[in-house]
């Protein structure tokens, strides 16, 4: 029953599917494209590569009765999550079955890009082959233990200074590669602790006091990190930043007074970042938080149909129970999509065959991990 | 605070927020009587209906749905021996001999009113846990999570029945496979053999449905009749009553310690069951543990009750799930717009007494409705066995495919089924094996990141020191059961076919060497634990093969046939293994759904002899069930070559 229909009641899977595909097969030809357009009595399976509740799968479900009641013809739209590699099992599924048929979508994410741009061998799916309709993005807040004497940019010395710095990580070529590449730019010597299953419980290891420098994404760190600062046990430092219009990093909209990481940096090293390291860190923050997470359809799909889905995310994002409930689970960011969207799975999905060289030599180095 | 408790109350008791409660509990109760399915699944069943709801009526329902299912899955453990969920393995050991000595009855209602009250002790804890939790659980670092995993292990002692040895080296094999996929320190993977399946690890699902609930079936099967060897339900609604008030104090202390360490984070609920059994027997007299005492029931009911009361306190709190479950609470939670977290006790506490209340209220609604049901589905241990097995073999096979969505799935739960199907013949116990397996992973984890964190000093820490007693107490009470446990009769003859059992004490040596060779090939953090590990093991398992084999005197309970006289009524040992692996290998040809219909009609025919008419039913019967869940969870069945050549519509595809 993870089927909604508009009306909220619920929707019977469409046995002739193969029918249905035919048709719109044949929808596709000139002259037919109009039919082609209309999703009415059909059912959409939007996979989800990753587990139920999770991040990935919470954000699908918020968007799901949005996007029913804005795709012509109100088609009924079933989640379906394909685990299993995080996320790498569900994904090469969709690239090897779903038609250009606009009935079955993917929903990527961060650690979904990763494995594609550092060229991970399990990966069977490519970026450019498919067409995104919507893009997500997200922030993420570092922050430290006020022990540490650091309130700001002004007391890095201090910080460059510190003994014993740690970070709780996922694993070498997990979203927490953004924070290790962030450490080697800025010269920290914070020593990396794997195996945590998640950022919580990353987040359970600063409070505990094991860890004195974490970072969380931006819903993370307005619920579970604002009370810890307003009580004086943790001290944000920097925003990862986010993209306006233009592509350019710029502060977070959720936190318009911290600086973001290349401000920071600019700060502390005395110049701004450049060189491989920062063209990697800003390669993965991009894929990573500032399009995190995107729609897509595979590329062969008529323009028409992919047309109808812009329209439908546009309509999406201009509805006012949208804007009113999106806080929760997308916080207070724009996603986008149409040209903006493109430019930024452009951004998200392109690695310099250089700086890919140089992210995996520099696993080796660092955390002797060979891909 | 009263003022909120009371307040909470009063908003629950809406006509319209409590019928959300009651169908979330009847869903929980649906979901929890099939067997092998959780509140996992059934979360994921109304997450998208949720969306919408008012916040109360919302959580409430969830709560309801989560709560009913730890009760509700007590029906397939005790009916049919097989774990309602991997939550609640341990009271098939002895719920399932009662249910086989026509005490089902007495059985289930011990079971309820356990799970009743473990659900209230929860909510209880819950509610104290408002204004301490925080502080408790900071106060367990990495390096007392370490230790509470090796207090799991210590458990192994009297969980392993009648040879301490091969107890040893049966949690050996569950560490073992418990290590394969990525490795916590290094992310390298282990014995993947390249494939992603292998790259996640093994899924504990499908590894308690095999290793219990499929030697079960093929042993039921094997001996015709009936499940209730007596034939009759019995008459024991008020004897497990009894039962349960007579065990206040178990009840109490089983229900206390399934919520403590269902609230912390990180441990992984499954193994709670095992510790609170393994207390059961440590500290009960005159136990006949895994034979059919009740005493077995209750503790583990009231503490997976207790737990989800427990496991609510991280993921309320911290915004940190402690299970699969629990994950999807959290998911839930976001959707309806409640972020998790310490300003939900401080800004919003009237939803917090809100999910307690609603804890403890579905808790007794779900005992109702589990008491008012149960004669009903009691009747299923009275019916001929021939025509239940092919929907026990259908539900298992479904249960392990909808962890992963993976023909793989099959393949594991048949490979584990024939292992398990061994080690009951010859003598291994099997919770030691499902224990190591699920404390392998938090053992390497908190082991490495405790040495990170701490270095070795963190074995001088207060809280470590503490624990360690605690273990210490537990080896010393297991040592007391142990003597007990040698002292019981060998199997006749279990001497004849000594060579066999060695043969099959090498496949645990084969295992070992296998990660040994894999551990030498990564780097040292990578490798040193299941390396480390494999080189124990082989020290132990190595003389056992000799022992098993050749010693003249071997010690006692070491040598084990069950299969040295079998009875000549009985079919063959292998035989109904043998249609299992008929319905697996056919899915990989043709698809999941296709092979089930020709298993259903081939095992009706041949060998439960039903008549083509009841054949057909029950094979519709069975379509139809399989096709309603598949559209409910979303899920295509499994595909064979046949779908990989022609594209099919659906279910066929």
């Amino acid at each position: 029953m993870s089927i909604i229909t508009p009306h909220g009641r619920t929707g019977r899977r469409d046995l002739l599917r193969l029918g249905a595909a035919g048709l719109v097969a044949a929808g596709t030809l000139p002259g037919r494209v109009a039919r082609a357009q209309d999703f009415a009595g059909k059912t959409i399976e939007w996979i989800i590569p990753l587990q139920v509740g999770g991040g990935s799968d919470t954000w699908a479900r918020f968007h799901l009765p949005f996007l029913s009641r804005h795709l012509p013809g109100h088609p009924t739209i079933v989640i379906r999550n394909i685990t299993g590699g995080g996320g790498i099992n569900g994904t090469n599924q969709f690239a090897a079955r779903a038609r250009p048929d606009g009935l079955t979508i993917l929903g990527t994410t961060g650690s979904v890009q990763f494995p594609y741009l550092l060229g991970d061998p399990r990966v069977r799916y490519d970026y450019k082959a498919w067409a995104p309709v919507l893009a997500g993005p997200t922030g993420g807040v570092l922050y430290i233990r006020p022990e540490l004497g650091v309130r700001s940019v002004a007391d890095f010395a201090k910080l460059k200074a510190a003994q014993g710095l740690k970070y709780g990580s996922q694993g070498p070529t997990s979203l927490d590669i953004v924070p290790a590449l962030a450490f080697e730019i800025l010269g920290l010597d914070v020593q990396i602790v794997f195996g945590m299953q998640g950022r919580g419980p990353g987040r359970l290891a600063f409070e505990r006091g094991e860890t004195p420098i974490d970072y969380q994404t931006t819903s993370a760190f307005n619920a579970q990190v604002m009370p810890l600062v307003r009580e004086g046990k943790a001290v944000p430092l920097f925003s990862w930043g986010a993209l306006n219009a233009q592509g350019e990093l710029v502060r977070d909209p959720n936190f318009p007074d911290l600086p973001h990481f290349a401000e920071f940096a600019t700060a502390a090293l005395g110049a701004p970042p450049s060189g491989p390291a920062w063209e990697a860190w800003r390669t993965l923050f991009v894929a990573g938080f500032a399009a995190q997470k995107f729609v897509v359809l595979p590329k062969e799909t008529p323009a028409a149909i992919l047309d109808t889905y812009r329209a439908a995310f546009a309509r999406t994002l201009a509805d006012p129970e949208y804007k009113e409930k999106r806080a929760a689970v997308i916080g207070e960011y724009d996603e986008v999509t149409g040209e903006a969207c493109n430019r930024a799975y452009a951004a998200a999905t392109n690695m310099s065959d250089t700086t890919r060289a140089w992210v995996r030599d520099w696993l080796l180095r660092r955390f002797n991990h060979r891909m | 605070m009263m003022e909120a408790l009371l307040s909470a109350l009063l908003a629950l008791a809406s006509p319209e927020r409590l019928m959300y409660m009651a169908l979330g509990v009847g869903i929980g109760y649906a979901i929890g009587v099939l067997p092998a399915l959780g509140g996992l699944a059934g979360l994921s069943l109304v997450l998208p209906f949720i969306y919408g709801l008012d916040e109360v009526a919302a959580l409430a329902m969830l709560v309801g749905l989560v709560a009913v299912a730890a009760t509700a899955d007590t029906f397939s453990s005790i009916l049919m021996g097989i774990p309602g969920s991997s939550a609640s393995q341990a009271t098939i050991l002895d719920g399932f001999p009662m249910a086989r000595r026509g005490e089902a009855a007495r059985a289930l209602s011990a079971s309820f009113i356990a799970s009743m009250v473990g659900g209230i002790v929860g909510a209880v804890i819950l509610t104290g846990a408002v204004l301490v939790a925080r502080p408790l659980i900071l106060a367990l670092t990495t390096a007392e999570l370490f230790m509470l995993a090796v207090l799991g292990l210590s458990m192994v002692g009297v969980l392993a029945g009648r040879s301490f040895a091969k107890g040893v080296v049966a949690c050996g094999m569950g560490l073992a496979l418990g290590t394969v996929g990525a490795a916590p320190a290094t992310s390298e993977y282990r014995l993947d053999f390249g494939t992603i399946y292998l790259s996640d690890g093994l899924p504990l699902p499908v590894l308690v449905l095999g290793i219990f609930a499929l030697s079960e079936i093929v042993d039921l099967a094997r001996g015709g009749g009936t499940i209730s060897q007596t034939a009759e339900l019995g008459r024991g609604w008020f004897a497990g009553l009894r039962d349960t008030l007579r065990h206040w104090w178990l009840l109490v202390r089983s229900s206390a310690i399934g919520s403590v360490l269902g609230a912390i984070p990180g441990l992984g609920g499954s193994v709670t069951d095992w510790i609170v059994y393994g207390h059961a027997i440590q500290t009960e007299k005159n136990g006949q543990f895994g034979k059919g005492d009740v005493r077995g029931v209750i503790a583990v009911e009231a503490s997976n009750n207790a737990r989800e009361g427990g496991a609510l306190v991280p993921t309320l709190f911290f915004g940190i799930p402690s299970s699969g479950t629990m994950a999807v609470f959290l998911g839930g939670m976001t959707l309806i717009g409640i972020e998790a977290g310490p300003q939900l006790v401080t800004n919003r506490l009237d939803l917090t007494y809100a999910i307690i209340w609603s804890l403890a209220i579905a808790n007794v609604m779900g005992t109702g409705l589990c008491f008012l049901t149960s004669p009903l589905i009691a009747r299923l241990t009275v019916i001929r066995f021939g025509l239940i097995a092919p929907f026990m073999v259908m539900v298992v096979c479904f249960g392990a495919f909808n962890t992963n969505r993976d023909l793989a799935d099959l393949f594991l739960l048949l490979g584990i089924g024939a292992l398990g199907l061994l080690m009951r013949r010859y003598g291994w116990p099997r919770p030691p094996f499902v224990v190591g397996f699920v404390l392998a992973q938090p053992m390497e984890t908190y082991l490495y990141q405790a040495l990170q964190f701490h270095g070795w000093s963190f074995l001088l820490r207060p809280g470590v020191l503490v624990i360690a007693g605690l273990i210490l107490i537990c080896v010393f009470l297991g040592i007391r059961q142990r003597q007990l446990a040698e002292a019981e009769d060998e199997t006749p003859r279990a001497a004849e076919t000594r060579r066999a059992q060695a043969l099959f004490a090498l496949v645990p040596v084969v295992l070992f060497a296998a990660v040994l060779a894999d551990a030498l090939r990564q780097s040292f953090l990578g490798g040193v634990f299941p390396g480390g590990l494999a080189v124990v093991m082989l020290l132990i398992s190595l003389p056992l093969v000799l022992q098993i084999g050749f010693a003249r005197n071997p010690p006692g309970g070491l040598l084990h046939d069950a299969e040295v006289q079998p009875d000549p009524e009985l079919g063959g040992f292998w035989t109904y293994l043998g249609w299992v692996a008929g319905l697996v290998a056919l899915a990989a040809l043709i698809g999941f759904f296709l092979a089930n219909i020709l298993f259903f009609l081939a095992f009706l025919r041949r060998a439960a002899r039903c008549s083509w008419p009841m054949t057909l039913a029950l094979t519709a019967i069975a379509c139809g069930v399989l096709l309603v869940s598949a559209q409910v969870l979303v899920l295509d069945f499994p595909a064979g070559v046949l779908q990989a050549m022609v594209d099919l519509p659906w279910p066929l595809r």
